[in-house]
Order: C-alpha cells, then structure tokens, then sequence
C-alpha cells in the first residue's frame, strides 16, 4: 500500500501515512477554509489500511493550529483508527502539545473523551 | 436615520489598529491577513499564550465570516465588492479586539441571534459539552462548515460574544461582531 506524504503549508499540515511502518503522523497547522478537500484522501487511505493494518499503528499528531473545520475530519480520523483498534490492533495515539498551549491539550482532551483507544497527551517543552 | 456604513467602520477602528480592511473576502485575503497579524504580535512580543489565542479567534472569524457572508444588497452593487465584509483587529491594553461586519438576510436575524445569545448565557463547562456535542454529531457542510465556530470562539476567548445588527433596509441588516481576547499578564 502507497504511503502518503506531503509536505506543510501555511494552511495545512505536513502528513505521513505509512502503511509499511504503521505510521500515521501529522504536524503543524490545520487551518484550510474547507477541511473536507484535504482530509478526504487520508480517510480514505485509512479506509484502505484498516483492511490489513500493522500489528502496531503508531499515531502522532502534533498540531501548532487548527480550526474548528479541521476538528471534525481530525475525529473521521480517529473513529477510522478506533475501528482499527477494535478489531483487536494496537492503536497508540501520541498529542503533542506545547507546554503554555492549554487549548491544544484541552482539544486533546476532547478527543480522548470521545474515542475510546489509547490516548498519550505530551507535553512539549519549546524553551 | 438610516444605518452608516462609513459611520460604522470608524467606530471599529477605534482604538490602538493593527490591521483593517473593507472589501471582499476571500481565501487569498485570509491568508494574508493571518500572515500580517502572525508577525505583528511576535513584533510586539505579545506572551505566546495570548498570541496564539488571538491567531485562532482569528482563523475562526474570518473562516465564519467566508462561509456566512451573505450577497450585498442589489442597490449598492455597484459601490461594494462582492462578497463585501469589514475586519478590525485592534489592540486596547486588556484585550485584542476581533471586529467582523458583513450584510445578512433579514431572514437569518433571530436565528443567529438566538445562537450568540445562546452561547453568551453558557459557562465554560458548559461551553465544553456543547462543543464536543456539535463536534461528535453535527456534519461538515459541503463548504466546510460545521456550526463550530462560534462555540470555540466563546470557549477560547472566555469573553462574551458582543454584537449588533444594524438594519439596512427591508431585506438586509448589516452584521457587527466584536470578540475580545484577554492579555495574558503572566510574563514567561
């Protein structure tokens, strides 16, 4: 299965979705006017990838930004990853966040109230 | 007397402005204005709490003002861009002011207006649930809206919502938000 990787923007972030390794990351900012065009694609590889996942799906997501469009295909994310996780796979997901960025860790929070798979919030130190 | 425009554009640029424009919005204006505003506050060494607070009630604003931006009235076509909106980023010592102004059917009044009261009445926790509510139920619309926007804005911000809905003639009124973001005083 083909990886996707692509590069940040000022409005969208860098993304690596590695089937191989198990890999899903995303990093910087989310902030596009409609999320629904950038995400599309990624849930539709994780459509895919949940057929014959990694024994181990290691999530990274580590946002500076994002908007409240974004935090709805963020959750498509998550609930294809959380499929993935009842179909007894390991699921990790890692959310970073910087240490003064308490809306970030709140954002995070939400998620981990929502999605029941196994939630890691760490605390960046950017000093 | 009927509703000035120019009138109310001067009183959105009260105070300390850092950035304000008239005229159309678009995803290239957007873009922009994040980018000015994002090297402003790191030229006035704002605390990166408060900076980042203010970029996203940023984004939020204007997202919202993208998506809801209603046709200008027929008879002042010719005076205004399409997709006419006003945006007003003022610092006032305590607060980073957010001001959006766009024309709205009148039809849409109470509704929105319902919203914002709505939202104003809520505390924190409150705010909270009602967030993850919408976000666990409400689907994107196919502009990439997800009725969000303000919700997050009054939960970021901590501050009420303050608005004004200025009638500009039987179909129309004139729509004026002002979100205010706290300084955050702790110096790191």
């Amino acid at each position: 299965m083909e990886s996707i990787i692509r590069e940040g923007t000022s409005k969208t972030p860098a993304i690596r979705f590695d089937a191989k390794q198990g890999l899903i990351e995303m990093k910087g900012r989310s902030i596009p006017e409609n999320s629904t065009e950038f995400f599309t694609p990624l849930v539709e590889w994780l459509d895919k990838y949940a057929a014959d996942p990694a024994e181990r799906t290691k999530v990274n997501i580590h946002l500076e930004y994002f908007n409240t469009s974004s935090s709805k295909c963020i959750l498509d994310i998550f609930k294809k990853l959380e499929s993935i996780y009842k179909a007894n796979n390991e699921v990790i997901v890692n959310w970073y966040y910087e240490e003064d960025d308490e809306d970030m860790l709140e954002a995070g929070e939400d998620y981990e109230s929502i999605i029941r798979i196994p939630f890691k919030l760490i605390e960046i130190d950017d000093h | 007397m009927s509703f000035n425009l120019q009138e109310c554009y001067r009183q959105m640029n009260e105070g300390d402005v850092l950035l304000a424009y008239k005229g159309s919005i678009t995803t290239e204006l957007i873009t922009n204005v994040l980018e000015v505003i994002e090297s402003k506050l790191v030229d006035i060494k704002t605390a990166s709490a408060t900076r980042k607070k203010v970029y996203n009630v940023l984004v939020e604003s204007l997202q919202n003002l993208f998506h809801h931006i209603d046709d200008i009235p027929e008879e002042i076509k010719d005076e205004f861009d399409a997709r006419f909106g006003i945006l007003v980023i003022a610092y006032e010592g305590d607060y980073y002011r957010i001001s959006t102004g766009n024309f709205i059917r009148s039809q849409k009044v109470p509704e929105l207006r319902k919203k914002i009261d709505k939202i104003n009445t809520l505390s924190r926790e409150e705010l909270k649930e009602m967030y993850k509510y919408v976000l666990n139920h409400q689907k994107l619309t196919p502009k990439g809206g997800g009725g969000l926007g303000l919700i997050d804005i009054a939960k970021k911000t901590g501050n009420k919502i303050r608005y004004r809905f200025n009638p500009y003639n039987e179909e129309y009124y004139f729509f004026n938000m002002n979100v205010f973001v706290t300084v955050e005083k702790r110096s790191r």
